[in-house]
């Protein structure tokens, strides 16, 4: 089985990048370079996806599309006040209760800023029982004019949680804990640079999408001008452990592996992918999951509606606190990832005949 | 010492109230060139001596001073572990509303990086989103097998935020525990500073202990060091957003001299002859009553300390992201260096309190 070398360093590369949807560039350019002698033909569309290229084998006629985000959740500046501190609004979907007392990067500079929150010494009556809403808050990037600040982060800049990457190493069995942003999803992404060093029976092609966070537009437009037969969406998704009165079973579970998504709000899993994938796992001793039905949504959501309809599963790394400044996967979910979207895929030309769903 | 890397290591320490070793060997070192004698008392307090040196002053009967800021931080205590997740409770006071999804260490058997989380939005009902997690709801999670977490971590382990010190534009840095890690980074560019001058006066500097669950070092160390004058630095309210001029400090306007019942008139006034005599920015505080700060438990050990307040006003305190001006800790280092060095020995004389001695009256 061949491994993965460049992961997770190239995670820690990726997680670390400042990409917030629609600002993709910084992201595109690491996994430009680590795809770059492994594919035969790659292209930026005209939003802004990294589409790679790999030829098949030419046993399978199948064209075989796999889709992961480079774009992550963060904040945008809104405009300076005059005191220099910046007013901003949020890109993605963010819980207003993580806000507060954060540091963030803004742009490509990597202008350092804090979040501030009133000093709980001097709330009054009732506002410690208030969330502060994002355009209550502001950010002090350290400015004492409007002038500088706006010098600083111009309006539009997009501003990334200051999150540091950290791995812990479980003493006992597993590869470790990863603590960081974005795993949302570069994982994904990391996933998918291990998948372009195989060759499949079929054309495979590559698409690192844009915008998915703001309501899955890339992989829309990759999908309708790439035309696959199939498609393997590698995300990462939320699980929920955290204890609790009332008994909320978990989504997904740390350290049970991929979670196969049979369908979510945004779509539903061709039941030929997921048969081939839960039996890739089964026979090839790759611990999976399968997500709870009830939440979340994909890049599938726009690939499976393209043109007449692609039959698309999205298989995903279970990530705890993922949309907030850090979240936390363990290591070998990540690995079992990989190991499951290599021999599902490998299994694809025999599950779906052909022509895919035509036939 | 170069303040921004001072400041760092000093803020990056760990130093629960109680629990201070961490930050008291980093203030231990730093000290040590520039003091006679540095010792730490009872409670923990680490208490530098820097003797008098000026020829003519006689060795007896030497008045002395007391600066103090205070070393320990807020932090979080481990209360239960359940499922492999942490409940926890306050050590000091954070607003909980600033905790959540905040990245911590927890001092196990080892320190682990972990986070405070609760149940994430997409399991909740909107009617919860809309209201601040409570303490009781909160978690600290290590993402680690419950079997270990409970050989790492045992109920009264100490959890610190995860310190990240930045450098932000126009002199500006933000981590957390710069109430009053700033405090002490200018007790010690002060105490390098007086060790090249002269003095008539005794100093102590004394980087105290669990001052954010009451003064307590304060109490033992005023005790002990028995100065015949006190001034603690402490951090106070910089303007930020949502906060009046009236309840908050200016940044970068130099440090605020306290003034109230908890302090003393005539040592106020020389604070601000001393800042004025070079001439740096400073700016009144007023505290009607308790000041909140080791001053508030000094002005009433033995018979009395002369007290005074000098403060750094800090944004967003009580928080990971507390900020500071890096100019105005530099500026009270240079003013309670200036106070310190140009007290005459009859200043002392003159802080006891003689008006019903001067009326006549009996």
């Amino acid at each position: 089985m061949p491994s993965q070398p460049d992961a997770p360093e190239l995670l820690r590369r990726l997680c670390e990048a400042h990409g917030i949807s629609g600002r993709e560039e910084a992201v595109r350019a690491i996994l430009l370079e680590a795809i770059r002698d492994r594919v035969d033909a790659c292209r930026i569309d005209s939003m802004g996806n990294l589409i790679a290229f790999k030829k098949g084998t030419g046993a399978s006629r199948l064209r075989v599309l796999a889709a992961a985000h480079m774009d992550e959740v963060g904040l945008v500046i809104t405009g300076a006040e005059d005191s220099g501190t910046l007013r901003f609004a949020k890109v993605g979907g963010i819980d207003d209760r993580v806000l507060p007392a954060r540091m963030v990067l803004i742009g490509a500079r990597r202008v350092p800023g804090v979040i501030g929150i009133k000093p709980v010494h001097l709330l009054e009556r009732g506002e410690r029982d208030r969330v502060p809403e994002a355009r209550q808050l502001s950010i002090d990037v350290g400015a004492s004019s409007r002038a500088e600040a706006e010098r600083l982060a111009p309006r539009g800049e997009t501003a990334m949680f200051a999150s540091e990457f950290l791995t812990s190493a479980g003493e006992s069995a597993g590869a470790g804990v990863v603590q960081a942003k974005a795993l949302d999803d570069r994982v994904g992404c990391a996933i998918l640079v291990g998948l372009l060093a195989e060759r499949f029976e079929f054309d495979f092609v590559a698409a690192f999408t844009v915008q998915e966070e703001v309501g899955l537009r890339g992989a829309r437009v990759a999908a309708w001008a790439e035309k696959p037969d199939a498609a393997l969406v590698l995300e990462c998704t939320g699980a929920n452990e955290v204890p609790s009165k009332r008994d909320v079973s978990p989504s997904t579970r740390l350290g049970h592996g991929p979670a196969l998504t049979v369908r979510d709000p945004s779509f539903v899993a061709d039941p030929r992918l997921v048969e081939a994938f839960s039996r890739a796992g089964s026979e090839s001793g790759i611990p999976y999951q399968v997500k709870q039905p009830t939440i979340g949504g994909t890049d599938a959501g726009s690939i499976h509606r393209v043109r007449e309809g692609v039959p698309s599963l999205t298989i995903a790394v279970p990530a705890r606190y993922i949309h907030s400044p850090v979240s936390m996967m363990d290591l070998s979910d990540f690995h079992h990832t990989a190991a499951l979207a290599r021999e599902g895929l490998t299994r694809l030309p025999g599950a779906l005949g052909e022509r895919g769903a035509g036939t | 010492m170069e303040t921004a890397a001072l400041l760092k290591e000093l803020a990056e320490s760990p130093g629960p109230s109680g629990y201070e070793e961490g930050i008291r060997s980093v203030v231990r070192a730093r000290c040590a060139p520039f003091a006679q004698e540095v010792r730490v008392d009872a409670l923990g307090s680490c208490i530098a001596y820097l003797p008098a040196n000026d020829p003519a002053a006689p060795a007896a009967a030497r008045p002395s001073l007391m600066l103090t800021a205070h070393m320990d931080e807020i932090a979080l205590m481990v209360t239960q572990v359940e499922k492999g997740f942490l409940r926890v409770t306050q050590v000091g006071g954070f607003d909980p509303r600033v905790l959540f999804g905040q990245p911590v260490i927890v001092h196990g058997t080892r320190p682990v990086p972990g986070l405070v989380v609760s149940v994430p939005p997409h399991f909740t009902d909107p009617s919860e989103r809309e209201k601040p997690v409570p303490l009781e709801k909160l978690f600290v999670d290590l993402g680690l097998a419950p079997s270990e977490v409970e050989s790492l971590v045992r109920v009264g382990d100490l959890v610190t935020l995860r310190p990240r010190y930045t450098e932000l534009a126009g002199g500006y840095a933000a981590c957390k525990s710069l109430d009053d890690r700033a405090g002490i980074a200018s007790l010690l560019l002060c105490l390098q500073e007086l060790s090249r001058r002269t003095r008539e006066w005794d100093v102590y500097v004394v980087a105290m202990v669990q001052e954010e669950v009451g003064a307590r070092g304060a109490v033992a160390a005023a005790f002990g060091v028995a100065p015949a004058a006190a001034v603690a630095v402490d951090a106070t309210f910089g303007s930020q957003p949502g906060l009046s001029s009236f309840e908050s400090m200016k940044m970068d306007g130099g440090p605020a001299i306290a003034q109230g019942p908890n302090f003393h008139p005539r040592l106020f006034d020389r604070l601000l002859e001393s800042a004025k005599a070079i001439e740096c920015p400073h700016q009144v505080e007023i505290m009607p009553a308790e000041s909140g700060t080791d001053a508030w438990a000094i002005q009433v050990s033995r018979g009395g300390v002369p007290c005074s307040l000098v403060s750094i006003p800090v944004r967003f305190m009580h928080t990971p992201v507390e900020t500071v001006c890096l100019r105005d800790v530099e500026r009270t280092a240079r003013l309670l260096a200036e106070l310190a060095a140009r007290l005459p020995r009859e200043f002392a004389d003159s802080l006891e309190v003689r008006d019903a001695l001067a009326t006549g009256r009996p």
